[in-house]
């Protein structure tokens, strides 16, 4: 059969040069920085290129003026997969709660656009008072864990509710004709059905979670996370370590996006 | 399995998720609310029932500046966004033709969301400084002979970091209303002999009103909070409301930031209260 293609409007192309414009004012400035975080040992923060090296990158991991990276990013990765972990659960569970109507269901669900629209400051100047006025010392794995819990709980719900309104329950009810318990007709039907979502909502929340600055302002305790220690270099540092810095977060983030797209595409093929 | 199993199931499977929100939202906010009538010297807050801290809050021509500024940040950002954010739901939802090249190009523009927001503000930094990018081009081209100090460290610089930030905010939900759309709505416009841009006007966009409405919420939410980009962009400049209370936080006046916090969050609820009249959002999952 010949595809015969309806014509373009002249819009089409119009639009067309606006979406790559809109492209290219979004990596423009990310790819500026990447490239500069090459500069040779004495280049500065602007073009041109003074050489090509890879300096920054070592200067990044020798001892720095302010605070140390290492620690930092260790935290920032163990904050994060704690938060991942539990908001992918208790999300999950969430989800199947709001199955069924159940008493208190819109208190919990306004609750979640709440903590979702209530500026991040006031979170963290919240938790932060409360600790202060309780003499408890703040943590990254206490106070700065249920911060960031209330920044990703909103994400994953909703996705849980956009999964379970697509939800055909009949697999449910199969499984429980066939004998199946409770536990075993999620184990074994809904969690595998769900998987793919899980994942997306693990990815949410880690990457939330490990990019999380406002929240952790106040209650992170006396040990820094990497965006406040970014966020301390940016006021501190003028030579291209920033970036250094900028473009080995942003490929670690990459790094951890392309294994939860390649979990993804395994469970599809495993399931196919 | 009887009814009321069942619903001491429910009970059971929210209860984690509802703990949080008591213990890490409910609870904190409830103590800035408290903790705004308290005292404090240089050392420490002191219980108390004082109003004070709203009197001298309000009192100050200072804040109403400050809001002002804050809200001239919101207006700018929320315009560009949405002006941005529609035309780019609009080609991917309406001139995009294959699902695979609408799920590329709309990965293409959510990559940038998963860096740092701070990392993606800094690097506007060699775009636009002094001797950055920008101003290098329009010197080379002739078209200026000094340096633009304007670009960097301005609201300029705030505005376009927050549009670079939180367009995707924009485009997602406006993309999602877009493609619930009967797309026979669209023919039978044409048919009736709509041009293409009455069916945009009449049609498409009163049916996007909820997307933009979400998006509305949360690019304005995000940008009446926001401390970060306005110290970092405007150069320590300009203020805004968040910035007025991370200043205060540095400063151990928890009181009067718990107060200019309450002052914050009482215009956020009203702006998203009169956003949520236009739009049913339980409705929209």
């Amino acid at each position: 059969m010949a595809i015969t293609r309806e014509k373009r409007p002249a819009a089409f192309y119009f639009l067309a040069a606006f979406f790559a414009l809109f492209v290219l004012f979004l990596y423009g400035p990310m790819l500026t920085i990447f490239i500069l975080s090459f500069q040779g040992p004495n280049g500065g923060l602007t073009f041109p290129m003074n050489g090509f090296s890879f300096h920054w990158f070592v200067n990044l991991f020798q001892q720095q003026a302010v605070g140390d990276f290492g620690g930092s990013f260790m935290r920032s990765l163990k904050l994060g997969l704690i938060v991942m972990v539990v908001t992918v659960v208790v999300s999950f569970m969430a989800g199947m709660a709001f199955r069924r109507r159940f008493r208190g269901d819109t208190v919990v669900f306004y609750l979640a656009i709440a903590s979702l629209i209530v500026p991040s400051i006031l979170i963290s100047l919240g938790i932060g008072l409360l600790f202060n006025i309780f003499e408890i010392q703040p943590h990254w794995y206490s106070s700065a864990l249920g911060a960031h819990l209330t920044w990703t709980f909103p994400f994953g719900l909703l996705i849980m509710f956009a999964v379970f309104n697509r939800f055909d329950p009949s697999f449910e009810e199969a499984a429980r004709d066939l004998g199946a318990s409770n536990w075993q007709t999620v184990r074994h039907v809904v969690l595998p059905m769900v998987a793919p979502s899980l994942i997306g909502v693990a990815m949410f929340s880690f990457t939330l979670s490990y990019d999380e600055f406002a929240r952790t302002l106040m209650t992170a305790g006396s040990l820094n996370t990497l965006p406040l220690e970014i966020y301390g270099m940016t006021t501190n540092v003028t030579t291209p370590v920033l970036y250094a810095l900028g473009t080995l977060t942003t490929v670690f983030s990459f790094v951890v996006i392309g294994l939860a797209f390649g979990a993804v595409v395994l469970l599809r093929r495993r399931k196919a | 399995m009887s009814a009321s199993n069942s619903k001491r199931g429910s009970y059971f499977l929210i209860t984690p998720m509802a703990l949080v929100f008591a213990i890490f939202l409910v609870i904190p906010l409830l103590t800035i609310v408290v903790v705004s009538f308290w005292d404090y010297d240089e050392y420490r807050i002191l219980p108390d029932f004082i109003l004070e801290n709203y009197s001298y809050l309000l009192g100050s021509s200072v804040t109403w500046q400050i809001y002002l500024n804050t809200f001239k940040y919101a207006a700018l950002t929320w315009a560009f966004t949405l002006g941005i954010g529609f035309t780019v739901a609009y080609f991917l939802a309406f001139h995009v033709r294959s699902l695979t090249w609408q799920i590329i190009l709309f990965m293409v523009c959510t990559i940038p969301f998963w860096t740092s927001n701070i990392i993606r503000m800094i690097s506007w930094i060699p775009f636009l400084g002094r001797n950055g990018l920008l101003n290098q081009a329009l010197m080379g081209a002739g078209i200026i002979h000094e340096p633009l100090e304007f670009l960097l460290f301005s609201d300029f610089a705030v505005v376009l970091a927050d549009v670079h930030l939180y367009t995707l905010f924009m485009v997602v939900p406006i993309f999602n209303s877009m493609m619930r759309i009967d797309r026979s709505l669209i023919e039978a416009a044409r048919d009736n002999g709509a041009s293409a841009w009455s069916t945009l006007r009449h049609v498409i966009l009163p049916l996007s009103k909820p997307g933009i409405a979400i998006g509305s919420i949360f690019v304005i939410t995000v940008v009446m909070g926001d401390f970060i980009t306005v110290r970092l962009m405007s150069g320590g400049q300009s203020a805004s409301v968040g910035l007025q209370i991370s200043n205060e936080i540095g400063l151990l006046q928890y009181p009067a930031a718990a107060a200019s916090a309450v002052v914050l969050l009482i215009t956020v609820l009203l702006i998203v209260t009169a956003l949520l009249r236009l739009v049913d959002i339980r409705k929209e999952l």
